[in-house]
């Protein structure tokens, strides 16, 4: 295959090798559970039962979805600009720290409809603060975003341990977490969305925010086609010489690309800290941030695509828990197994069966690939 | 006479913490340098610290451990190497995917082979790597200054730490006065030239990156079957990735970067031996704030405010032959 790949129908594009690209993960990963001495199918079926059998396993679904839309979309928008960032773990870890702040201040006082956009906007700036510095280092610097958003990571981790094992821990307690939060703090639950359909949930975590990463997914898909700021992100993402050539300031469309790719995994926080434990506990992301590549990867950048493969990821983590309850020798890190396996395939072999697919749209129809039918030329 | 022994045993956990970061920095440093960015030196030295202390376990030899925990590290390195250079897939995201297989199939298998909740079993003397006790180093442990410094700092450590400070020198003549070194140079600067002479550039490639599973094996292998008597899950605990920050540290060259990895340990030696109790002039330093010293100074470097890091021009970039 020398030349640049030809065109695929969109549908084959978008919908046909990401579901190959997983299929192929999938039964890699079926192989590890082979290996494991357990059979596959059956735990396929324990999985998929888990996640959609009852109301409360859709609803945990839902709520781990929340999660992966959000740090999905981080990395979305970060990839369509043509940046990296590793760092959404980091961003949503910090701004934990935005939202103990405003909750701890508020919780007693205020009505958590007024909590709620406080918590937003402190999520969102600090999630976005700490990656600008990262953004600022490789549009000033050249320092590249990869390495230094990891080692920021590693730094929002310290400052938050630092913090969660002191100034933030109330002074009789030992876990290393904050105080819980007051009702005024706590975001209403969604689960009569579901209930409406007749399915019974005992107690799930699925809050509003769900409906907030719905909306950011929608807002992202606006920004990014919709707008002359998604355009040169796009355009840079593309070819950073044609941005520059286009006069558009690399300084401006790096820094303000990182930004919302950190408000947006600062948001992330919210799910757990305001929807389900109702504090700020140590590692309360615990990897959240790294599902959101696969979850980018999956969805192939696309707010639509994201939000199924978040759904699909919240998925293998309620399912894979109802999972490691019937089969004790899988435990939850399968997922992560898959996760690593999805990022293999989706990601970084992406285009390893594209050829073979075009060979086989290209032996049906000619045109379908965009080309003419070279019968009796010679290519 | 106190603080010069506080000061050789501190000196002595600096070695020790810094041998898996040397050899991780080594094992970057040679694909780093043919053009290909390895993220998933943390996952490598995972399945190979994983691999080792399984096999040394249940064949019951040191060795036969250390084989496989290089055997499993080099084939990790070769799916980084067939998404990267065959499939020019991105080396990070490949990497990313490479770090999370190990970490979630070395818990999976330990804990289906082993049953000890994800740990491998605690190796018996003959299944690790025993410290060697350098010739007269008892005779001369009583002389004042030079008795401590040769017997306690630079005697009584296993084989694996004399053979990572021996890669430095090693590393440094392959790079720079072998014709493989030159090529695999070359190959991180500018492969169209390499290519041109008729090299064939995958193949380097490959080659670097079998170097750089040799080497996290081994890394794996010390902090399973020497720091450790056994595998325990996530036991690299992100020193891949302080081994990375330590390569840019570094600038790419082999003996910066066992300059730059003693630098590392120290601070995490520094830090155990702390404890929160407090420093003369600074006073009282959070342990977190060491721990965060490494990554905190590689931003500063990588910012341009101590020299600058310039990374081998093609690294990142996968090859296409044709243009």
């Amino acid at each position: 295959m020398s030349t640049p790949y030809a065109k695929l129908p969109a549908w084959a594009d978008y919908g046909l090798i990401p579901l190959i690209n997983l299929f192929v993960a999938f039964v890699v990963a079926g192989f590890v559970v082979l290996l494991v001495g357990e059979n596959p199918f059956r735990a396929a079926i324990i999985l998929v039962e888990g996640a959609f059998g009852k109301g409360t396993g859709i609803a945990f679904t839902l709520f781990y979805a929340t999660t992966f839309i959000f740090t999905g979309l981080s990395v979305a928008v970060a990839a369509h600009c043509g940046l990296f960032n590793i760092g959404t773990e980091g961003q949503a870890y910090i701004s934990g720290l935005g939202i103990a702040v405003v909750c701890l201040s508020f919780d007693s006082t205020l009505p958590w409809w007024l909590t709620f956009p406080l918590a937003i906007i402190a999520a969102a700036v600090v999630g976005a603060l700490w990656a600008l510095i990262p953004a600022y280092l490789q549009a000033k610097r050249g320092s590249h975003i990869v390495i230094t958003t990891i080692m920021f990571n590693f730094i929002a981790a310290s400052i938050m341990v630092y913090l969660l094992v002191g100034p933030l821990k109330p002074a009789a307690s030992q876990a290393p977490q904050t105080r819980n939060f007051f009702a005024g703090a706590e975001l209403p639950k969604l689960n009569w969305i579901i209930e409406l359909f007749g399915a019974k949930i005992r107690s799930a975590p699925l809050n509003i925010s769900f409906l907030l990463a719905l909306a950011m997914a929608f807002l992202v898909w606006l920004l990014i086609w919709r707008t002359k700021l998604g355009y040169e992100m796009r355009t840079y993402g593309h070819s950073p010489k044609a941005a520059r050539y286009a006069g558009i300031s690399e300084t401006r469309i790096i820094i303000t690309a990182m930004m919302i790719s950190g408000a947006l995994a600062g948001m992330m926080a919210l799910n757990p800290v305001m929807g389900d434990q109702h504090n700020v506990a140590i590692d309360f992301v615990s990897g959240a941030g790294f599902v959101g590549i696969a979850v980018a990867l999956m969805g192939r950048l696309h707010p639509v695509g994201i939000v199924l493969a978040a759904i699909l990821f919240g998925m293998l983590y309620q399912g894979g828990a109802e999972l490691a309850f019937e089969m004790p020798a899988i435990s939850r890190d399968m997922i992560v197994i898959i996760q690593g396996l999805v990022i293999l395939f989706a990601g970084a072999l992406e285009h390893m069966f594209r050829p073979y697919i075009q060979a086989l749209f290209a032996s049906f129809s000619p045109r379908s690939v965009g080309m003419e039918a070279v019968k009796g030329k010679g290519a | 006479m106190d603080v010069f022994n506080a000061i050789v045993q501190t000196l002595d956990s600096t070695i020790r913490l810094s041998v898996p970061l040397l050899l991780a920095c080594l094992a970057g440093l040679y694909s780093e340098r043919a053009g290909i960015f390895d993220i998933g030196l943390e996952g490598k030295m995972l399945v190979g610290a994983f691999a080792g202390a399984a096999a040394a376990s249940v064949f019951h030899s040191a060795f036969l451990g250390l084989g496989m925990a290089v055997l499993i590290s080099v084939a990790f390195a070769m799916i980084h190497g067939f998404a990267s250079i065959t499939h020019r897939g991105n080396q990070i995201v490949s990497g990313v995917a490479i770090n999370f297989i190990a970490a979630g199939s070395t818990i999976i298998l330990g804990q289906a082979w082993f049953q000890q909740g994800g740990r491998t079993p605690a190796l018996q003397p003959g299944e690790r790597f025993e410290a060697i006790t350098l010739p007269g180093a008892d005779a001369i442990r009583d002389v004042p200054i030079v008795g401590p410094i040769y017997a306690e700092l630079l005697s009584g450590h296993s084989i694996l730490v004399y053979l990572a400070f021996a890669m430095v020198p090693f590393t440094w003549w392959v790079l720079f006065r072998t014709r493989f070194g030159l090529r695999l140079r070359a190959v991180g600067e500018n492969p169209a030239a390499v290519d041109t002479a008729g090299i064939s550039v995958a193949w380097l490639r490959y080659r670097a990156l079998i170097c750089t599973g040799i080497l996290t094996g081994i890394a794996g292998a010390y902090l399973s079957m020497v720091q450790n008597g056994g595998f325990v899950k996530d036991m690299t605990a992100g020193k891949g990735y302080i081994a990375l920050a330590a390569l840019i540290f570094a600038k790419w060259k082999p003996v910066n970067a066992m300059f730059a990895c003693l630098l590392f340990g120290f601070l995490d030696a520094l830090s155990i031996r702390l404890q929160g109790s407090p420093l003369p002039i600074i006073g009282k330093v959070p342990v977190q704030f060491m721990q965060a010293l490494p990554y905190i100074l590689t931003v500063i470097l990588l910012a341009g405010f101590i020299g600058k890091a310039i990374p081998p021009r093609a690294g990142g970039v996968p090859y296409v032959k044709e243009r």
